[in-house]
This record gives structure tokens, C-alpha cells and sequence, in this order.
């Protein structure tokens, strides 16, 4: 097998005063023919970087600073604008993990597929649209799709969108940068299904870019791990997750979540929160004087649910089965159409103003973005103190809480005076924990908390989760589209799809001996179980 | 459909908000110490106090203030603004013949604003932090910072006095009665200092706009996208990064359109432009209030009415938009 592409040696210097000197460094990689090659890695760890450079397009102020990149014999690092212009898309094509992000949005598709052909081929818009149409079928769209705007389709067709863009001038290597970690299980199963049928099609090259080993052991001939901006480990995928030589790809295989061993279900006791046929009606449109069509989404339907101290429940759902909304519900941030929520035997549904502030104080939320869910422009000690000080703690005895509750999430007090931006990921997601915790919830509901982090870090807020919540007696409502996650740290888990709740049942139970199609179908998505579980 | 009903929704609020205009510009011009009475009699040049009873019994000044209100608003429905005090004719005849020299002018500064501003912050945004982003920079900065009636003033004293090639004021040639070509082209001369000095200053700030979005717009994955897809640096500004980073411009613009056509006090005084904003301007010293009413109440309708039409563009220019 020839190389289509040969990294040697490539280093890219990051600008001075970072953490740093190099964003990659010394990083050798081949791509043969029609092989697919899997770098993996956490943020920060080079693999898009890498990936960049092998398009020509490295962000502004980085450039590579030494090395080479053959592309079918040829090197083409440091070669001309133009010869790059020339190679992109048609030689060498890339898909990207945001698809609404990555097509323009005021554009229809059909248009932006064609741009990308009549860039390298001199055919006109009529041509280059009937082939657009062509490809767009190929990938399981339809032609009339091209009329479409971004927002228009779901997430999984954009992408398949992209896809039919970068196949349009049957490049020789595709860049797939995390293409499916932006799309729920069962699209992420199908884009990868679709990516793999291309590949053996046209006997392309693929390189493919992930931070889930679940996914590396579905897809990869080869894989290369990378840390810090160097390559650890590389080789045959078989023989890295058989028989990992660096401890840092043990680790990463450890970290990713099994589905089995849940912790068994708690002895049943009175629940601290139950709630009993929840129903929740987002209404739109109504036209002039309210004559036009109105259109109902029936976000939850008739769902209940029972919670006890110290027990974890897990609600699982992908996109759009109402799961956040039944969060939103429960704290009541968005009102309730019908059902109860017993909370300590009263009727949250039923409260207003006083009542239901003192009552959401016991009810607290961790969310899904460290980055957006704290305040930027306060310190550690003002976001961790607010609450207690609206609810009228004293300001001292507030921040020697404080100091308590982030030794408790595994925080240096020495954080007090800092600013979120200055933390990692990880250590922001403990900021909204010990936040959370200082109102003293009884239940706490965390909410995709650990799905913007890296695998490494997710194992260990899961553990720090379940801690507090053993510490602590709490009640946890935990939500999340990954199964895996779920099946961690639940007791028991409910399965939801469009606004209702399709099984529930024992963790353990529920994962071995799924009841429903749906479940079965969601498991059998998850990338990489057949031969990870081994 | 959906943009028709909406559409008639929108005009339905207009009315609301002129009737709303009608009744609070009424109580403001009423809270102003003296009446127009009082000013007639001043310009006439005496003050006895039968003339000035007089003048209050024949505009109704005398009528208890409901009675007052009540008189004028029903004439507004019928269409009539009332008459002026000051030269004795329909409100609304001289408020419509004043009212194309306005949209005129307007306009042309409005194009050319966007159309210099847009192509200036393009350009500054091609390269951030050159010696031409900080050109362009210095210069709307000066445009933004300089008092218009300056600016005008400076522009007749270069173009008009030193240089002698354009009109310093009014709309057209008195007394050569051009027609045809020979008065447009006579107009579109007199256009182009008043234009340019309210031009410059919307420029400045459709520049600054044009630059601050750009920048943004560049960093999007979509614009890595067409990178990707091999199609040259020109067509990814235009296409990808300019038509996205002009989305904003449309909010700003529309409502500096709406704020134009109130008329432009300040540079149709400077140049004797016969617009609405010197109407105004004449009106409040006169204390002409039918005059002054009648404008408040066009304007506001004309004002809605950008407002629309400043939506429906976004909602075209923005497909994710939609109009509710």
C-alpha cells in the first residue's frame, strides 16, 4: 500500500506567551489509499491543528514551523496560495463538527454545493445544480432539498449536506473533523454508516478525527493518539485497543463509559419528588386575529416520574424528547400545562411567587455549557455566594461556606477571587456543582452536565456527581442524550422520546434487557460497544 | 400569506400609534407658556387685546381645551391637518410639497452612505490592523466626530466660495426655470452638498459597522467552510462573509432612515434645503402649531412605515427570520 499522505516531522509554533511553545510537534503520520486513519484525542490535544495543516489552513499566527506533508508523493507544505486553492475540495475535501455552523446560513444548500464545483470545474449553475441534486439522493437526501436553508433541515441531513459537498468533485482524502459528535446516537450511527459506504465506494481516503474510542474501534484501519500536541501512540487499530502500549491510551480507554456495572436500584421509601402526568404545549402562529393555522409541539406528554433521597434518576432521550423541558418544568422556568409536582408533598405546579422561591431554593440545577453558565464577569465567590445571600445568609458565613463547599467539589479556596475564564472545563462544571449546593438542595438536577467535557474529565466529574450525591443524601435528576453516561451513574433511568416516556426501569435491567424497540435501537447505536465491552 | 397578514397587522399598529401621536403632541405643544395668538400679534406689530381676542375666537383658541382636541382629531380623520396660522393655507399641501425635497435628499445621502460606507469597512476588514484598516478608521472617526453643521459650512466654503463649482444653497436656480434634463441636472448639483454632509456622517458609521461585523463574520465555520471548498479569497468575502456581516446593517440603516425623514433640521437649514426640516424649523419659531402638528403626525406615519419596511427587508435578507 503507497501513501497517499505522509506527515513527517510537522511542527506548528503556537504565538508566544501561551502554555506552550508548540500547538503540534514533531507528528508523523501516514494515510494509505482508501484507508481510513483515526487520530484521537482531548481538546487542546493537536488533532485538528494537524488536521488544518493538511488543508492549508491554519488559523492566523500559526504556521508551521518544520516538517513536511506529501500528498501523493508531492509535498505541499509551503506551497502557494493558489496551489492550495486548486487542491482544496477537489483533491482534498473537509467536513467539520457543527454542520448548522459550517454552512452558511443565508444561503440555500443546493447553492453552496454548487459554488464548490463551479470553483474548480468550468461547467454553469444548471449543470453543476443537476449534479448537486444527484449527490444530495446519493446521500439519502432528497433533490428537493437543494431549495432548503440550513435551518430548514435537521442535523443529521445537514450534514449529510456537507458530505455531499465534499464528495461533489470525488476528492481523493476526506478530513471528517468530530462529525457526528454534534448529532444524537442514532444519526451519529447513520452519518457513520454513510461515511464508511462512501469510503469502500470510491476507495477514498479517510482521515477522521474524534476524541470517542467508542467510534475509533467502529470505523479505524489505523489509529494515532495524541497528547499535548505529540502523536503517544499509533498503529493498527486492532492492536492499540487490544493491547495499549502508553498509559495515556489506557487511560483514555478506561475513561470511556461501559454500560455496564450501574449501581443497583435503592430499596423503595417515600419519594421527595414525584410527579404525575406532566404536560407541557408550546403553541405558535395563530396569524392575523388569530385566523391563520396554529401549531402545537406537544413537548410532554402525560410523563411522571418519582425521585428519593439518595437516589440517582437517569432521564435519557435524544433531541427533542423533552427532557430539558421536563427540567424546565420541574423548577418551574417554563409553566406547566397540566400534572403535578409533589415536592415534599406540595403542588409546585400550583405555586406562585413566594412559596415557589423558597421552594426552588431545595431544588437546584447544574448545567450543560461550563463556558455560558456562569457569569464572566463575576468572581468564584460572588457566583457561589449569590444564592444563599438572596435566600438572606449573612455575607461572612456565606463565604466561609463557600470555602467548605469547594473543598467538597475538590477546589483550592484559593479560587475565591478568580474569574470563570481562568478555569478549565472541568473545574467550572465543580464551580456550578459547589454553586448549586450551597442553597442545601434536596434535589439536584444536572442536566447534560458532563457533555462538553473530555472523556478523561467526564469520569471524573461523574465520580465527584456521585459522591455528593452519597455525602450529601441528595436526589438526583440526571440527564443526558449518552446512555453510557447514564448507565454509570443511575439507579434507575427513564427513556423519553417526543415529549413522553417510553421505559423505565433499574439501570442494570433496563441496559441488559431493554423492553422497548426504541431503547434497543438507541443502544445498538452507541459506537464501538461490541468490541469495547469485551 | 403569512407576510400579507402580517403586513396588515402592522398597519393596523400604525394607526394606533398616530392616534397616540395626535393626542400627546397635542397636550405638548399646549404646555409651552403663550399661544399663536400672541405671536401673530407680535409679527403683526401691536398687541391690543381686542386684535388678540380676535385672532383666538377665529382659530378657536378661546374653546375650552376638549372641545379643541376633540375638533382637531376628528378633522385629522377626515384627512384635514387644519391650516397654518402663519401663511394661512392647508397643513397638508404644504407639508406634501415640502415632503419630496426631503425623501430626496434623504435618499441620496442614505445611498450613498451605505454604498461608500459598506465598500470603506470591507476594505478596512480585509486586513485588520494594516495601514489601510487604520486610514479608514481615522477617517470615520473624524466624519463621526465632527459637528455636521461644520462639516456643511467647510463644504461651502471649499466647493462654493474658494472653488466656485457648486451651488452653496437651495434646491434649485432661482428664476432660470430650467425643465427637463437641464433641472435635474440643475437639482442633482444643488443635491450634492447637503447630501454628502449628511452622507458622510451615516458613511462613517455604516463603516465602522460594515468592519466590526466583518470581523466577526470571518471567524464563522462557515467562512473555514468555503475555504475548504477551494473557491478564492474575493468570492469568500463577498458571498460568504460580506452578505452575512450586512444582516445588522439593515436594523441600523432602516432606523436611520426613519430618523431622516423627520427632516434634517440641522443641514436643510445650513443650506436653505426647502424640506421638511426647515418647515419645522420655521414652524416652532412662528409658533405655528397646526403646522407643527401636521408635521409631528406625518412623520410618525412615515417612520412606521420604514419600520415595516425595514422588517420585511431583514426577513428577506435573513431567511431565519421570520415575520410573526
Amino acid at each position: 500500500m503507497t501513501a497517499l499522505v505522509a506527515i513527517a516531522g510537522l511542527s506548528v509554533a503556537l504565538p508566544p506567551g501561551g502554555d506552550r511553545p508548540y500547538a503540534v510537534r514533531d507528528v508523523s503520520l501516514e494515510i494509505g489509499t482508501s484507508e481510513i486513519v483515526c487520530i484521537v484525542g482531548e481538546s487542546g490535544s493537536g488533532k485538528s491543528v494537524t488536521a488544518h495543516a493538511l488543508m492549508g489552513l491554519l488559523p492566523r499566527g500559526l504556521d508551521a514551523a518544520g516538517g513536511s506533508i506529501r500528498f501523493d508523493g508531492r509535498e505541499i507544505l509551503g506551497q502557494p496560495a493558489q496551489d492550495w486553492r486548486r487542491m482544496r475540495g477537489a483533491e482534498i475535501a473537509m467536513i467539520f463538527q457543527d454542520p448548522m455552523a459550517a454552512l452558511n446560513p443565508v444561503v440555500p444548500v443546493g447553492r453552496q454545493i454548487t459554488e464548490q464545483i463551479r470553483a474548480h470545474r468550468s461547467i454553469g449553475e444548471a449543470a453543476a445544480m443537476q449534479q448537486a441534486g444527484d449527490l444530495m439522493v446519493q446521500m439519502g437526501l432528497e433533490a428537493a432539498h437543494l431549495h432548503a436553508f440550513p435551518h430548514q433541515l435537521s442535523g443529521g441531513q445537514r450534514q449529510r449536506v456537507m458530505i455531499a459537498m465534499a464528495l461533489s468533485l470525488s476528492p481523493r482524502l476526506l478530513i471528517a473533523d468530530e462529525p457526528t459528535t454534534a448529532l444524537d446516537v442514532t444519526t451519529q450511527a447513520q452519518i457513520l454508516d454513510l461515511i464508511r459506504t462512501v469510503q469502500k465506494e470510491r476507495q477514498m481516503s479517510v482521515l477522521f478525527i474524534t476524541h470517542d474510542f467508542g467510534v475509533v474501534s467502529d470505523l479505524a484501519d489505523r489509529v494515532a493518539v495524541m497528547r499535548a500536541g505529540e502523536v503517544v501512540e499509533s498503529g493498527p487499530v486492532r492492536q492499540v485497543l487490544d493491547d495499549p502500549r502508553h498509559p495515556y491510551t489506557r487511560a483514555l480507554i478506561a475513561a470511556v463509559p461501559r454500560l455496564s456495572g450501574s449501581p443497583d436500584p435503592l430499596p423503595p421509601h417515600a419519594p421527595v419528588l414525584a410527579v404525575t402526568g406532566l404536560s407541557k404545549v408550546y403553541r405558535r402562529g395563530g396569524g392575523f386575529l388569530g385566523l391563520g393555522a396554529r401549531r402545537e409541539t406537544r413537548a410532554l406528554d402525560k410523563v411522571s416520574l418519582t425521585l428519593q433521597r439518595g437516589e440517582t434518576l437517569g432521564i435519557v432521550g435524544e433531541s427533542g424528547s423533552g427532557k430539558s423541558t421536563l427540567a424546565r418544568c420541574i423548577i418551574r422556568l417554563a409553566d406547566v400545562d397540566d400534572g403535578e409536582i409533589l415536592f415534599d408533598g406540595a403542588d409546585l405546579a400550583k405555586m406562585n411567587g413566594r412559596g415557589l422561591r423558597a421552594c426552588r431554593k431545595r431544588i437546584q440545577m447544574v448545567f450543560q455549557d461550563p463556558f455560558s453558565s456562569l457569569n464572566p464577569r463575576h468572581t468564584v465567590s460572588e457566583i457561589v455566594t449569590a444564592g444563599p445571600r438572596a435566600h438572606g445568609e449573612g455575607a461572612k458565613e456565606a463565604l466561609a461556606r463557600a470555602a467548605e463547599m469547594l473543598a467538597l467539589v475538590g477546589l483550592e479556596a484559593s479560587a475565591l477571587p478568580r474569574y470563570p475564564h481562568e478555569f478549565s472545563g472541568g473545574q467550572r462544571q465543580r464551580i456550578g456543582l459547589a454553586r448549586a449546593l450551597m442553597l442545601k438542595p434536596d434535589v439536584l438536577i444536572a442536566d447534560e452536565p458532563v457533555s462538553a467535557l473530555d472523556v478523561t474529565v467526564q469520569a471524573q466529574v461523574l465520580e465527584l456527581l456521585d459522591r455528593v450525591r452519597a455525602h450529601m443524601n441528595l436526589a438526583m435528576l440526571f440527564i443526558t442524550h449518552d446512555m453510557r453516561v447514564a448507565a454509570r451513574i443511575c439507579h434507575r433511568v427513564m427513556v423519553m422520546r417526543q415529549g413522553r416516556v417510553v421505559e423505565e426501569g433499574p439501570a442494570a435491567t433496563l441496559f441488559a434487557a431493554p423492553k422497548s424497540d426504541y431503547t434497543s435501537q438507541l443502544l445498538a447505536a452507541i459506537p464501538g460497544q461490541s468490541r469495547l465491552e469485551a | 400569506m403569512n407576510r400579507l397578514s402580517y403586513i396588515a397587522r402592522r398597519l393596523v399598529r400604525t394607526l394606533v400609534v398616530t392616534v397616540a401621536v395626535v393626542l400627546l403632541s397635542f397636550f405638548l405643544i399646549r404646555l409651552a407658556p403663550g399661544d399663536a395668538a400672541t405671536v401673530m400679534a407680535g409679527q403683526a406689530g401691536f398687541a391690543d387685546e381686542a386684535f388678540i381676542q380676535n385672532l383666538r375666537a377665529e382659530y378657536g383658541l378661546d374653546q375650552p381645551l376638549p372641545v379643541q382636541l376633540w375638533k382637531y382629531v376628528s378633522a385629522v380623520a377626515h384627512g384635514d391637518l387644519g391650516t397654518s396660522y402663519e401663511r394661512r393655507q392647508p397643513v397638508l399641501d404644504i407639508i406634501l410639497e415640502r415632503l419630496p425635497n426631503t425623501l430626496l435628499l434623504d435618499g441620496f445621502a442614505l445611498v450613498v452612505a451605505l454604498a461608500g460606507g459598506i465598500t470603506l469597512g470591507a476594505f478596512a476588514a480585509r486586513r485588520p490592523g494594516s495601514a489601510g484598516d487604520a486610514g479608514v478608521t481615522v477617517l470615520a472617526m473624524l466624519f463621526y466626530a465632527v459637528p455636521q453643521f461644520w462639516l456643511g459650512m467647510m463644504a461651502v466654503l471649499v466647493f462654493s466660495v474658494w472653488l466656485a463649482v457648486l451651488p452653496p444653497f437651495g434646491i434649485e436656480t432661482m428664476g432660470a426655470d430650467y425643465t427637463g434634463l437641464a433641472r435635474i441636472g440643475d437639482v442633482a448639483q444643488h443635491m450634492i452638498l447637503p447630501g454628502m454632509t449628511l452622507a458622510l456622517y451615516y458613511m462613517a458609521s455604516y463603516a465602522r459597522l460594515t468592519r466590526a461585523a466583518m470581523i466577526e463574520v470571518a471567524d464563522a465555520d462557515f467562512v473555514k467552510t468555503a475555504r475548504a471548498k477551494g473557491i478564492g479569497e474575493r468570492q469568500v468575502a463577498r458571498r460568504h462573509i460580506l452578505r452575512n456581516a450586512l444582516i445588522p446593517l439593515i436594523t441600523y440603516a432602516g432606523l436611520q432612515a426613519s430618523i431622516l425623514v423627520g427632516g434634517t433640521v440641522l443641514v436643510e437649514n445650513v443650506f436653505s434645503w426647502p424640506g421638511v426640516g426647515t418647515l419645522a424649523y420655521q414652524a416652532v419659531t412662528a409658533r405655528d402649531n397646526p403646522l407643527l402638528l401636521g408635521i409631528f403626525i406625518v412623520t410618525a406615519i412615515l417612520v412606521s412605515l420604514f419600520n415595516l419596511i425595514t422588517d420585511i427587508a431583514y426577513s428577506i435578507a435573513d431567511p431565519r427570520v421570520q415575520l410573526q
